[in-house]
């Protein structure tokens, strides 16, 4: 599977996950039994290549932040095996771990409950700086007012606390706060799920311009399609703890291969009244991921299932439609 | 009871109706709802917080008008008004009127409003859980709504709150009539929000950003529900949400909010493809569309929202705005008519649209 993958992209990526599990136990009883498992992230073949942007979108539930914390190690991988530059992510500690840190960097959803009220935006965006002893006070001080001109705060921000900002500037500090480290790879979980529209256009080209200047790699996590699409070269969806079709952005759009794509695209509301168009609305909810369906997941609610997609699970592999799609039938679901 | 069941026991319990005075004007034809002047404060020790200041607006009967705007323009204030679901220190200013079917709910008595509430207008919020309540089931509360406001027994009400269930396409709904909230998903919970707010055939329904809490192919089906009961139903719709998506889909008409006022407002097609107002236009342009990509910057809409205890005098768009003049500084803009039904807040559009509008 990672050969198919490699095989579309020339070049060597900068975070490679292989065979990527995640699962959470559920305890139950006096003892705390472990009696089944959250199968978060269940089995995900990625690459992400050095300077792209990989947007990941799925549904609530899906896996996608769990997805993208395994891979920076905030949450423990159950198996699997995740590279960045060569250095096996899963299996650092201590200085190793810590210089990792260093390159990958997260911006979170939320931009109030991610910034510690009690701290100063001088402290928030500081501490990484200290945390890995770089440069003098002064020069930390620089540095953090450089920063925060970069994504248009003004200087005398730094001696403010949080709550002094509105939704728009917190998510700032936190970009800033990302980024004070020259960071490699940025996974944005939902950046800008939370801001109003008028606000989130400004955040999103900030984070287009960062990328740009800061020569970045983002993994940006998502479920609001068109902006992922916006953002993002390359699209994964993920459906259930599993990466089900990965393509180029336009390429999504144009020929969604995967009856889940199809339906996902066709069910986002589009700005153009009296625009008619089918819409395929998939039936039921998505399955518990404690116990996923057998073969394919989506079966359930799929549109275009048959016997085979409850024996066989389809793996995620190249399609003769030039990209890479988990299911038996691709691009046989009709396309409203 | 020791707690109220979600949001019904506010919204009500008329046992009988009193005959009622009949407005002219509404006879002849006018709009189900229109709401004039509605002002809406919250007196805060920050100051008077002025959260709607001077709405107006109107649904037609059988229509679904669309009310957009970002968060804190007021568009929730202005639909819990039209409830008269205000609470201290909030209050709705003399002055204002709220004329549903002829009488004014902004001077009606509580018991006058007691019939209209979850009979004649009913509500839907945009949290399911927290609008449903966890400790009965699903059935006893529709089924507590139909007893009230039609005075059916409980087994008949049980009966009804089943039916609503199988209209709301809930499966086995024998079965899930006796489900407590938790048991159920979020998309199943607001069709249950939804049975409940269509079991006394309402004629008005005010829809809180119904899907925002939802996942796109749960909204999906949960907006495809909603158009199907509105014809079926022939009921008037206010939708409240941020989505413009959304409204595009739903709405036969479009009011903008932007603080605390109704800037444009007109039929959907017009305001999508013809925007008048500087703040519709500046909001259509800054969301992606399916199919943009980074080569193109999306609009930014510069600064922010000013703070509802003082709004800037003048036009509250002005210092975000691009084609703002002193006059837009000073003066504060009313609605000018632009195109058939189409009007604008805008000093630009006081004779007649503006040239400059852009189609996205």
């Amino acid at each position: 599977m990672s050969a198919a993958v490699a095989e579309q992209l020339p070049g060597t990526p900068i975070l490679e996950a292989t065979g990527l599990r995640t699962y959470f136990p559920i305890r139950r009883g006096v003892l705390q039994r472990t009696v089944g498992h959250v199968r978060a992230v269940d089995g995900v073949d990625l690459s992400v290549m050095p300077g792209e942007t990989l947007g990941l979108v799925g549904e609530s539930g899906c896996g996608k932040s769990t997805l993208g914390r395994t891979l920076l190690r905030l949450i423990p991988a159950t198996a699997g095996e995740v590279r960045f530059e060569g250095r096996d992510v899963l299996s650092l500690g201590g200085a190793g771990l810590k210089a990792l840190r260093r390159d990958m960097q997260i911006i979170f959803q939320d931009p109030v409950g991610s910034l510690d009220p009690r701290m100063t935006v001088r402290q928030i965006v500081g501490e990484g700086l200290a945390t890995h002893h770089l440069g003098s006070g002064r020069e930390r001080s620089t540095r953090i007012r450089e920063i925060l001109d970069r994504v248009g705060l003004r200087p005398e921000a730094a001696g403010r606390y949080p709550h002094e900002f509105s939704g728009g500037q917190r998510q700032r500090i936190g970009i800033a706060r990302a980024l004070v480290l020259q960071p490699k790879l940025v996974v944005a979980d939902e950046p800008v799920s939370a801001l109003d529209v008028s606000i989130q256009s400004q955040v999103l080209n900030l984070l287009v311009e960062l990328k740009r200047e800061f020569h970045l790699t983002y993994l940006f996590v998502a479920h609001n399609l068109a902006v992922v699409g916006y953002i993002s070269d390359r699209i994964a969806v993920m459906y259930l703890g599993k990466v089900v079709e990965l393509a180029p952005a336009a390429d999504l759009y144009k020929r969604p291969l995967h009856p889940y794509t199809v339906a996902l695209l066709s069910a986002i509301p589009v700005p153009k009244p009296g625009r008619k168009r089918e819409r395929i609305v998939l039936k039921g909810d998505v399955p518990s991921p404690i116990d996923p369906p057998s073969g394919c997941r989506f079966r359930t609610r799929c549109p275009i299932a048959r016997d085979v997609c409850a024996e066989v699970e389809p793996p995620l592999e190249l399609k003769p439609q030039g990209h890479l799609a988990a299911c038996h039938f691709a691009g046989e679901a009709p396309s409203p | 009871m020791f707690f109220t069941l979600g949001s019904w026991h506010q919204l009500g319990c008329a046992l009988h109706r009193a005959p009622e005075p009949v407005n002219l004007a509404w006879e002849m034809g006018g709009p189900l709802l229109q709401v004039e002047g509605l002002r809406t404060y919250f007196a805060t020790r920050a100051g008077m917080m002025r959260a709607v200041d001077g709405v107006d607006l109107a649904v037609e009967q059988g229509r679904t008008l669309g009310l957009v705007g970002e968060s804190g323009c007021g568009k929730t204030v202005t639909s819990l008004s039209v409830m008269r679901l205000i609470d201290a220190p909030g209050r709705i200013e003399p002055g204002s009127r709220i004329m549903f079917e002829g009488k004014d709910l902004a001077t009606a008595t509580e018991d006058e409003l007691r019939e209209v509430r979850g009979n004649e207008i009913s509500m839907i919020f945009q949290e399911p859980m927290t609008s449903l309540n966890p400790v009965y089931t699903v059935g006893d509360q529709i089924a507590e709504a139909v007893r009230l406001h039609q005075g059916l027994g409980q087994r008949s009400a049980l009966d009804r709150a089943i039916e609503m269930l199988k209209l709301v396409g809930i499966p086995s709904p024998e079965r899930r009539v006796k489900d407590y909230p938790h048991q159920m998903s979020g998309g199943m919970r607001q069709r249950v929000m939804i049975a409940m707010a269509l079991c006394c055939d309402p004629k008005l329904l005010i829809a809180d950003e119904p899907t925002t809490a939802l996942d796109v192919t749960i909204q999906a089906q949960i907006l495809e529900l909603m158009k199907e009961l509105r014809d079926r139903l022939g009921m008037a719709i206010m939708l409240i949400t941020h989505d413009l998506g959304v409204v595009a889909e739903m709405a036969d008409e479009v009011a903008v909010m932007y603080a605390g006022r109704v800037v444009e407002t007109g039929p959907v097609e017009a305001i999508f493809n013809s925007p008048q107002h500087p703040y519709t236009e500046a909001l259509l342009q800054s969301i992606p569309v399916l199919g943009m990509t980074q080569a193109e910057p999306l609009r930014v809409i510069r600064g922010m929202v000013p703070s509802p205890t003082s709004w800037p005098a003048g036009c509250r768009f002005a210092s975000r705005c691009d084609y703002a003049t002193d006059r837009c500084r000073e003066e504060d803009p009313p609605l000018f008519a632009t195109d058939g039904q189409q009007r604008s807040a805008c000093w630009l559009c006081e004779h007649g649209p503006r040239p400059t509008a852009v189609v996205t």
